[in-house]
């Protein structure tokens, strides 16, 4: 591990213009003369693939006073796509694998690409992937939710029943206990797809689970855990707190609007809303009534935290308070100094978020974001603070804070009770270093 | 496993008395005509979990010779033929030793090495658990009962657990699980369990001129740059910033090689790894080690021998491994730099 360079940043050897790889040598010349206006114009250009022409130069912009074909000719028909489908200017967002962080595909994440992400709503398509043994696209007609256990009547719901019995609609975010994992001892990877993107946020509906219990007569006095148990080859099984069980979690066929995506248990899942997202069963068959844990694989092996002394902490459910700047973020490049709008999201597994602050200096002093509506419990929040970037070096942080009055930790905070190697619930604050050129880059500062 | 297949067997007998009893008076009353009762059968079908306390576990045996045979045929070509395969997944089998059976605590667990299926495993129901339901990869639920039980003693056999002659059952799995190497190494860690837990980290909400250690600890080296492939084609191309084209040079200049000799072949040790001049890491901050050692006439010479043969208990729980590979001078420059508190 290299030494420090020193605080904050250390000014460019290299100072080149942001968008150097679009532009000519002249053009390059141009701006080095400072002549920054210059730059926008250049870079949609460059990006539209008309090469150099020069926005506002001469009468006007060529895209206003040269009429183009969609505003002289006919466009396309209706239902040309049964179901639509994304501009295809928008193809670079996809959800992607960390190369190297597992070795088998079907054993594997996909991360949601944060960084092009509006709201709170993650779009179904883009809705990061955890499988343990490769998913199914399960035919609805023929499966089957069993409740057994320490229950009066052992149940068997077909999805023709669930989908008849009173629905709750509610906005949840899911978080892998293991996001941002990778970055417990040092910075890892670009971009906040990769540190953050084990995060999606989704309007769930289904069916309350507590109509579930009461419907199989649960134990009571006994009845303290739940196990849930997936349908397909790994049959992922979870222990959950009966307490959080009859509180808000749901058995869920649906998300946004939509029934579930088959990457994301189709036709039926658990929904655990603030607990970890391996709780949240895919392709979910049975769920069990019993008196203790199960201390299942996942409970033993894995989704445990080792700590400094060895010992692994077992059922760390709960995503605590943690909040991230999307926008600008690790591997982009800001257009040019000027206003800029930091925005992020917020949120946390024991409630509502009650604050954001926000950086610009790595941490010295911090000023609180704009949060908006709708602001839930145990969902993403979008905060949104104004900047305006000097052109300067500068390190951008966002702090959350919940309505339980927990404030988000700095790293080194987290290590020193926890260590570097507990792989999973890394809530950190997150830094982003803008450089003088305008490229933005993970860091971590404290 | 539930109580309901005890209850189920009792009454198979007189299936059609059972089913009526079972059948749901208060649910139907709710909610008319959604759901039906479970039967024994099926209960029997899907009901496969295994418990800490074995609640759940079919009776069944096998020997560590029939899941030798078992594991080469079904496991060996992803996991290795020892589990110590790193291909598809982290390795089975390895790190524990004989020590560690004793206590009940993976000393392994304490040093930063990779960690195996064995170093971290508590309780046998998870393993034959998973084993039973998921195992192999490509067709999970296909080894016979009695196939799990022997490939589960041969797996503790391949970690020195068991002998080559035991016979895990029903009967003696409470007996194999005493000599689980890390039986002792879990905790139920309520703060984080229950949702009005406090947590264990606290942070305060400062506003202004908030104290930050002047560092930058950590960035992305240059050459990690294209890892995840070209980061302008992963950002939108219009909004108010592009992907870096990472098929460039960075634009922002790489911080500068450590210019510090001593700093230098701090690096080289990998003495920088744990330790810090400033901050606790996972070793103490250096400029501690300074402090507490200032005035000493002997400190030199006693911290050489500490570095070169490692040691544990003076600053924390976290041991420091043995530094073998030094030279004596080097051993003196980094010593002598220690002491200087860098300077
Ligand atoms: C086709 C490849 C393949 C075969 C064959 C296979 N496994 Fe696995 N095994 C895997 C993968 C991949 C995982 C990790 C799954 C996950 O991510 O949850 C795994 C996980 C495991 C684990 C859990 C390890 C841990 O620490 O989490 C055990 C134990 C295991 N396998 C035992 C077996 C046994 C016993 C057999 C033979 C009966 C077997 N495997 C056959 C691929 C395989
Ligand atoms: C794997 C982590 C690790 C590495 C690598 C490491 N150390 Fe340590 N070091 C520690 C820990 C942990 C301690 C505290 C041990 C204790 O509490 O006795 C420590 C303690 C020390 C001490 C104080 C000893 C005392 O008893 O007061 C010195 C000096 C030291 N290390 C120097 C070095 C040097 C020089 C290197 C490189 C050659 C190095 N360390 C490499 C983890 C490490």
């Amino acid at each position: 591990m290299a030494e420090n360079p020193g605080m904050p940043v250390r000014p460019s050897g290299r100072l080149l213009r942001a968008p150097e790889h679009f532009l000519s040598p002249a053009q390059i010349a141009e701006v080095t003369a400072g002549r920054r206006g210059f730059l926008r114009g250049a870079f949609a250009a460059a990006l539209a693939g008309t090469g150099g022409v020069a926005a506002a130069q001469g009468t006007g912009d060529a895209n206003i006073l040269e009429l183009p074909a969609h505003t002289k000719g006919l466009g396309q028909p209706v239902a040309t796509h049964g179901y639509g489908q994304p501009s295809q200017y928008e193809r670079n967002l996809q959800r992607r694998e960390s190369p190297g962080l597992t070795r088998v595909s079907a054993a594997s994440v996909s991360f949601a690409p944060l960084q092009g992400m509006f709201g709170i709503i993650t779009p179904n398509g883009l809705h990061f992937e955890r499988h343990h043994q490769g998913w199914w696209d399960i035919d609805p007609s023929k499966h089957r939710l069993m409740i057994n256990g320490l229950v009066k009547n052992p149940l068997v719901f077909t999805m023709d029943d669930l989908m008849r019995l009173p629905s709750v609609s509610r906005m949840h975010f899911i978080e892998c206990g293991a996001n941002t994992g990778m970055e417990w001892g040092n910075v890892a990877v670009p971009t906040v797809q990769y540190t953050h993107g084990m995060l999606s946020c989704c309007e769930f509906t289904g069916v309350a689970l507590s109509t579930l219990l009461d419907m199989a007569g649960y134990d009571k006095k006994a009845g303290k855990y739940i196990l849930v148990e997936g349908a397909d080859g790994s049959s992922m099984t979870r222990t959950v707190a009966m307490e959080r069980a009859l509180d808000d979690c749901m058995v869920a066929y649906a998300m946004n609007g939509e029934m579930l995506r088959p990457e994301n248990g189709y036709p039926l899942r658990m929904v655990a809303p603030g607990i970890q997202g391996v709780s949240w069963v895919k392709w979910l068959r049975r769920i069990e009534v019993g008196d203790m844990p199960y201390g299942t694989k996942d409970e033993t092996l894995h989704y445990v935290d080792l700590m400094p002394d060895g010992l692994h902490r077992q059922y760390t459910s709960i995503q605590e308070c943690k909040s991230v700047i999307t926008s600008p973020s690790g591997g982009q490049t800001l257009l040019d100094k000027g206003f800029h709008n930091i925005t992020g999201l917020a949120w946390s597994g024991r409630g509502k978020i009650r604050r954001v602050d926000v950086s610009t200096d790595g941490g010295r002093n911090w000023r609180t974001a704009k949060l908006e509506s709708p602001i839930l419990s145990k969902c993403l929040t979008r905060f949104n603070f104004g900047w305006v970037w000097d052109g300067g070096p500068a390190i951008l942080q966002s702090r959350a804070i919940d309505d339980t009055g927990y404030v988000q930790p700095k790293i080194n905070q987290l290590r020193a009770v926890r260590g570097t190697r507990s792989i999973y619930h890394n809530n950190a604050i997150q830094s982003w270093r803008v450089a003088e050129g305008g490229e933005v880059s993970n860091v971590q500062v404290y | 496993m539930s109580r309901c297949i005890e209850l189920a067997s009792a009454c198979l007998g007189a299936t059609a008395l059972c089913l009526t009893l079972a059948a749901p008076a208060a649910a139907q009353q709710s909610f008319p005509g959604i759901g039906r009762a479970a039967t024994p059968a099926e209960i029997a079908a899907w009901d496969i979990d295994v418990r800490p306390d074995f609640k759940g576990l079919p009776k069944g045996s096998g020997t560590v010779a029939r899941g030798q045979k078992v594991w080469d045929e079904k496991c060996a070509s992803c996991h290795g033929t020892f589990g110590e395969s790193n291909e598809v997944f982290p390795p089975i089998v390895g790190g524990t030793t004989a020590e560690d059976i004793q206590r009940g605590r993976v000393k392994a667990l304490t040093e930063p090495v990779g960690r195996t299926t064995l170093m971290k495993l508590s309780s046998l129901s998870a393993l034959w658990d998973y084993i039973n339901r998921a195992m192999p990869w490509d067709r999970p639920k296909s080894l016979s009962t009695d196939e799990v039980y022997a490939v589960v003693a041969y797996i503790l056999h391949l970690g020195d657990i068991l002998p080559g002659d035991f016979v895990l059952s029903d009967a003696t799995i409470r007996q194999a699980e005493q000599r689980l190497p890390n039986r002792n190494g879990k905790v139920k860690y309520e703060p984080l369990w229950n949702l009005k837990g406090k947590g264990d980290v606290t942070n305060v909400a400062c506003m202004k001129d908030c104290p930050v250690g002047a560092i930058l600890a950590s960035y992305l080296p240059d050459y990690a740059r294209d890892a995840h492939g070209n980061l302008a084609l992963q950002t939108r191309a219009v909004g108010p910033t592009r992907g870096v084209d990472t098929s460039a040079p960075s634009l922002n200049a790489p911080p500068p090689p450590p210019t510090d000799p001593a700093l230098a072949l701090a690096n080289r040790h990998s003495c920088m790894a744990c330790h810090r001049m400033e901050g606790k890491h996972v070793g103490p901050a250096f400029k501690d080690v300074a402090a507490r050692y200032a005035g000493k006439p002997d400190a030199a010479a006693v911290l050489a021998a500490k570095v070169k043969s490692g040691g544990a208990g003076n600053w924390g729980q976290i041991p420091m491994p043995p530094n073998t590979g030094l030279s004596d001078q080097d051993l003196a420059v980094l010593v002598k730099w220690i002491l200087s508190g860098g300077s």
